[in-house]
């Protein structure tokens, strides 16, 4: 099919007894965001480890740009252009929160080894720019120079979200962005990736508990329940679907 | 005061090759959380590659050149072919611990087999009797170059990890691996060049400290563990204590050698560290380091 960017077929994950996620089939179009929801334990979190080549799928396929991810490194997968966010921050803690976002421009340094070795001026002038577009956007200036380890939680969230974005990726899974914040950081971060979509033209695959958040960011929702894929179809007839009712009311 | 300054310096010296050890052990510590014993064995066999390069008549450059690169490709080896593997298969930090503890004894293992046990000289260019007179102490050709290569050596390291964009992928690295390897920087290959550049270091201690002793197979054990002990002094995670605690230790040795005894020379260097990390666990810049880098 035309349009689709990943497209994840028969997706099985297991740890010994456990399974994480079985057959599970997932595809993403080309500037769609896409929500996956589940109750706790449900595989949201083990599907995005496979997709970054954190974990090893048991069996299935993963493609992206009709090529497939599997046997890759995760630094393979993020210069192929996927990047993400994980559901318990992983940032550099002692840098600071410029340091992240250039780290984040890794990807897009000059590969010549001498020329990365003497930050060639006008190059560093470029990825600073690009640091400096996404400090503006997610309203960072004030702490650009803090150590992260610093910053309140709210704004972790947010680094971690720019730092991503700093790859310039074509795909961005982000999983439970919002978890954590208050009412008013939740609102701030949906208009935020909101306003990403539209500005950097990423698509979007995003676990969100918060079904509220979800339904507002998300035009197609994807339920777990136990690694298996229980619905699949618009936010509201996914959270109508009684297979859905039933994971959420025994949770 | 002339003696007090003239051991001080003695102390300086000794604690520039302290520092290049501990660097080493520091670097590929905050990196890979491995502490690697066999950290002063790599130093060893280099520098007795660079003994019989010399031995040799080959000039002194190829010889410390060869004698680096010895040094970088056995570190790198060990870490893809050993380490790597031994992480894949689920072995946990303490195994990895005493993989870098065989890996010394398979070593000093080598070294006698090639080299013999017997102690040999070093044929060194830079002499340790000539001396010049600087205000009112005296110091050695072979103590000045000592210093100035630990000079060169910590602030060559300061400027690749803090100054370039490799040195950003090595703090990246080191500070939460999986998050690096999401945003496309090549851990192994990054880890790699950590072990390279702190297997380097210490050979550079080595090369440095063989002409001023004979070389044997086991003269690296004392500086490998005065080095691990500045490093544990100045907080096991920052480059910057292991600098501050080599000197700091290195010049304790000497004033207990000139003022005690020569007897206490060790014991007092050690009973130093006890109550450092008594009364400040992380060591002296332990946490300073967290806090900035
Ligand atoms: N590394 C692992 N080893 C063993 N079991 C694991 C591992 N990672 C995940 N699991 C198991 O796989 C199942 C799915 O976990 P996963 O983290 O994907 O859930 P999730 O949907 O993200 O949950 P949550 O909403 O709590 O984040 C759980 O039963 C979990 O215990
Ligand atoms: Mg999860």
């Amino acid at each position: 099919m035309a349009g689709e960017l990943l497209e994840v077929e028969q997706l099985s994950l297991r740890f010994g007894g456990i399974t994480a996620l079985d057959r599970v089939d997932v595809t993403v179009a080309e500037g769609e965001t896409l929500a996956v929801i589940g109750p706790n334990g449900s595989g949201k979190t083990s599907l995005f480890n496979c997709i970054t080549a954190i974990y090893r799928p048991t069996s299935g396929a993963i493609t992206f740009r009709g090529r497939s991810l599997l046997g890759l490194s995760p630094d393979a997968v993020a210069s192929g252009g996927i990047a993400r966010t994980f559901q318990n921050l992983r940032l550099f803690h002692n840098m600071t929160v410029l340091d992240n976002l250039l780290v984040g421009r890794h990807l897009h340094f000059r590969k010549n080894f001498f020329e990365a070795l003497l930050r060639v001026r006008r190059e560093e002038i470029r990825h600073r720019r690009r640091a400096e577009e996404i400090i503006e956007l997610l309203d960072l200036e004030a702490v650009r120079k803090s150590r992260v380890a610093d910053c309140a939680y709210g704004v972790q969230k947010r680094v971690e979200l720019g730092r991503a974005l700093a790859t310039e990726p074509r795909l961005l899974l982000l999983d439970e962005p919002v978890s954590g914040l208050t009412q008013e950081e939740k609102d701030e971060l949906a208009y935020w990736i909101h306003e990403i979509r539209g500005r950097f033209g990423v698509t979007v695959l995003l676990v969100e508990h918060d079904l509220r958040v979800a339904s507002r960011l998300a035009s197609r929702m994807v339920a777990l329940d136990h690694g298996v894929k229980i619905a699949e179809g618009t936010p509201g007839e996914v959270q109508q679907h009684p297979e859905v009712v039933k994971a959420y009311l025994g949770e | 005061m002339e003696r007090l300054l003239q051991y001080a310096l003695t102390g300086l010296s000794a604690g520039s090759l302290y520092a290049l050890v501990a660097l080493g052990i520091v670097l590929i510590y905050r990196s890979t959380r491995v502490l690697n014993f066999a950290h002063g064995d790599i130093a060893t066999v280099a520098t007795f590659v660079a003994f019989t390069m010399l031995t040799r008549r080959l000039p002194f450059w190829a010889a410390l050149g060869a004698s680096l690169l010895t040094g970088a490709l056995v570190g790198v080896a060990f870490y893809l072919v050993v380490l790597v593997r031994a992480q894949r298969r689920g072995a946990n930090l303490l195994g990895m611990v005493i993989l870098t503890l065989g890996l010394a004894l398979i070593i000093q293992g080598v070294v006698v087999y090639v080299w013999g046990a017997e102690p040999v000289s070093l044929p060194f260019p830079i002499s340790d009797t000539r001396t010049y007179s600087v205000g009112l102490v005296v110091v050695s050709q072979l103590s000045l170059a000592t210093m100035a290569a630990g000079l060169l050596g910590s602030v060559g390291l300061y400027v690749l990890v803090q100054r370039t964009r490799l040195g950003l992928a090595m703090r990246a690295t080191s500070e939460n691996l999986m998050a690096a390897q999401t945003l496309g920087i090549p851990t192994r290959l990054v880890l790699s060049v950590s072990w390279a550049v702190a297997s380097a270091l210490g050979v550079v201690a080595g090369i440095f400290l063989a002409p001023a002793l004979l070389l044997d197979p086991f003269f690296m054990l004392d500086p490998f563990l005065k080095g691990f002990a500045a490093a544990v002094l100045g907080g096991l995670n920052s480059l910057p204590g292991a600098v501050v605690g080599a000197l700091i230790l290195g010049v304790a040795e000497s004033l207990t050698g000139a003022y005690l005894t020569i007897q206490f020379k060790n014991t007092l260097a050690f009973v130093i560290i006890i109550v450092v990390l008594l009364v400040r666990p992380e060591g002296l810049l332990g946490r300073e380091f967290k806090e900035r880098v």
